[in-house]
């Protein structure tokens, strides 16, 4: 399984390395990366575009326009309120990748830094902050999420905050184990010794090889915080009315369920096609950047 | 072992604090006062200042938060979980008439994902690379993918109202179960798939496997037989850890189905602002997410004698 990585290699540390080895990979894709990577590029299409050349509003209510099924005008039918089910899935988009894009973020940033502070500090170090990762592992993810985002009181900025505070100890266990593999290399043994200050120890030897784990990680991550927002925001607990987000347009649809299908099928699609295309890019990244992949069942302690 | 079993039980207790401390502190998170908020949620009008004082009084909000804690978890540890803010009931009375609900959704559920999983993974392992693995793989792909309560709405759309086969909502009945547990089900069923055929990829690739081969024994056989068995030793634990899953999603599921269960309730606490039983929910199902990921980690190493030391990291 395990063969000799090339980005194990010295000579590939640093920022320059970094691109070097990116311009490489880029050369080497694999239908799940390129299959995923058109329907995520489609939907920033749809999502930055759709919006400018919809010739209708988001949230106005058309009410002599009420639950028209698809139509040349309406390709996607209306909803309960008269207003056009694509345009709201297209600002939709917007919302969904901008929440899932800001709580990836944050969550790969905590974590990387708690995993990269266990795996250089000290004895005690480690363990008070393995012990927290194991204390968020140990929540049921959306059960936290819900009672976060609940108590905080419902708002997109609120879920944003929830699904942060729920997800980033993964990436604390990935950067943990890599930086702890990594440490014990000569390559790293030798800069120890030769004085290189933490700083620089962290920059130039120990995250260039965290990189890949953590961009994989990141990638199928994107997709299920989509799905947790959406369960969040069909609960009730997310974007307000009359924003246009998919969970809760599916929440307003359940009622015309009989009479108007479209309404809870359409965003539900949208969902799902924006989750497949971050799991298959996540899964095409992972075979390429990742090849020595631990699965969780192997990296969990507790 | 015992020594072993004792470091578990440590470490549990460790993790156990930690989550209890996190899941009292939530209140805490409210933004202004907690008891101004809760009385005006409870209310739907601004609560007078005497009110506010009563309540703090009654439900000891007054006292510092240490204290409050140490006292919460006391009760906890011994069973009591507080008494609701609006029913004015023990929440431990409260969570304990709607476990059944959630077990036996978790249960078929799982049943459910178990049944669909190990076919699709074995039969997906065995003809490696040709369509039927491929088709399999999709379909796991969509199963993890797709929003469980959309999931949940299609199958009211065609089995309910269009085919007009099982009633839409409720629980008791076994017609009101099918559905939400095939909805929960399929998810999981989607993960277990991946695991059973990445699992009997590994085995068949052993030489023992081909030892049975070329001693004749027919393929059926040596798939079913010695393959299999080995094959679900991980397989066994994966659906033990899909615990915390089922409880994930029996929160939105049973929304979909306005099934009554500990995640209906639990939504509904969180909306009214009921505190002592949003508390109790998330230290009861977390702790019972710990305590089976502890039991699987045994049930692992008691299935498979070669990973005793395995799991130890430096």
């Amino acid at each position: 399984m395990s063969k000799s990585t090339p980005e194990l290699v010295p000579s590939n540390v640093g920022l320059g390395g970094l691109c070097r080895r990116y311009r490489r990979f880029a050369l080497q894709t694999n239908t799940a990366i390129r299959l995923g990577g058109g329907v995520i590029w489609l939907l920033v299409l749809v999502a930055l575009v759709g919006p400018v050349v919809s010739p209708y509003d988001p949230t106005t209510q058309v009410l002599e326009m009420r639950l028209r099924g698809p139509s040349l005008a309406h390709p996607l039918g209306t909803d309960a309120l008269g207003r056009d089910v694509a345009t709201r899935l297209a600002y939709g988009a917007r919302v969904s990748l901008a929440l899932a894009l800001a709580a990836t973020l944050v969550r790969l940033v905590l974590g990387t830094a708690v995993g990269l502070l266990a795996a250089t500090g000290g004895r005690l170090v480690d363990v008070l902050l393995m012990r927290l990762v194991d204390v968020q592992l140990a929540f049921p993810g959306l059960v936290l999420a819900l009672v976060i985002a609940g108590v905080l009181g419902p708002s997109l900025r609120n879920v944003v905050i929830a699904l942060s505070i729920v997800g980033w100890a993964s990436y604390a266990r990935v950067v943990r184990g890599t930086v702890l593999s990594i440490k014990a290399r000569p390559f790293v043994q030798s800069a120890t010794l030769y004085g290189t200050p933490w700083h620089r120890l962290v920059k130039r030897h120990l995250l260039p090889h965290v990189v890949n784990p953590v961009i994989v990680l990141a990638t199928l991550n994107l997709g299920t915080v989509v799905l947790a927002a959406a369960g969040l925001s069909y609960l009730g607990l997310g974007a307000q009315p009359p924003t246009a987000e998919w969970g809760s347009m599916i929440a307003d649809g359940r009622n015309y369920m009989r009479s108007a299908p479209w309404l809870v099928t359409a965003p539900g699609v949208a969902i799902m096609a924006t989750v497949i295309g971050f799991n298959l890019l996540g899964d095409g990244l992972r075979d390429r950047l990742d090849p020595d992949h631990l699965n969780d069942r192997q990296r969990r302690r507790t | 072992m015992l020594r072993s079993l004792l470091a578990r039980l440590g470490s549990l207790s460790a993790v156990m604090a930690g989550v209890s401390l996190i899941t009292y502190g939530f209140v805490f998170l409210t933004p202004g006062d907690p008891a101004y908020t809760i009385l005006r949620e409870q209310r739907q009008s601004s609560p007078s200042a005497a009110e506010v004082a009563a309540f703090r009084a009654e439900h000891g909000l007054d006292d510092p938060f240490l204290v409050q804690y140490g006292s919460w978890l006391t009760d906890a540890v011994q069973g009591d979980l507080g008494t609701s803010y609006l029913q004015s009931e023990p929440v431990t009375s409260l969570v304990l008439a709607q476990l059944p609900n959630t077990l036996e959704l978790a249960l078929a559920a799982t049943a459910v994902s178990v049944l669909l999983a190990v076919p699709m993974g074995v039969v997906s392992a065995v003809h490696r690379g040709t369509w039927i693995d491929r088709a399999s793989q999709i379909a796991a792909l969509v199963g993890i993918s797709m929003p469980n309560f959309w999931l949940g709405y299609l199958l009211i759309l065609v089995c309910s109202l269009w085919l007009g086969l099982t009633p839409v909502s409720g629980a008791g009945t076994l017609g009101q179960l099918v559905l939400p547990a095939l909805t929960l089900g399929t998810g999981m069923a989607a993960i277990v798939t991946r695991l059973v055929r990445a699992s009997m990829l590994e085995v068949l690739d052993a030489d023992y496997v081909d030892t049975a081969r070329s001693k004749g024994v027919r393929e059926r056989l040596v798939v079913y037989k010695h393959a299999l068995r080995n094959a679900l030793v991980p397989v066994v634990t994966i659906v033990g850890l899909q615990f915390g899953t089922v409880i994930n999603g029996a929160v939105v599921v049973e929304a979909v189905f306005q099934r009554p269960g500990l995640g209906t309730l639990l939504v509904d606490a969180v909306f009214a602002r009921d505190y002592p039983i949003v508390q109790g929910v998330v230290l009861l199902t977390t702790f019972a997410f710990v305590v089976t990921n502890q039991l699987v980690d045994l049930a692992y190493v008691a299935l498979d004698p070669r990973i005793e030391h395995r799991g130890e990291r430096p």
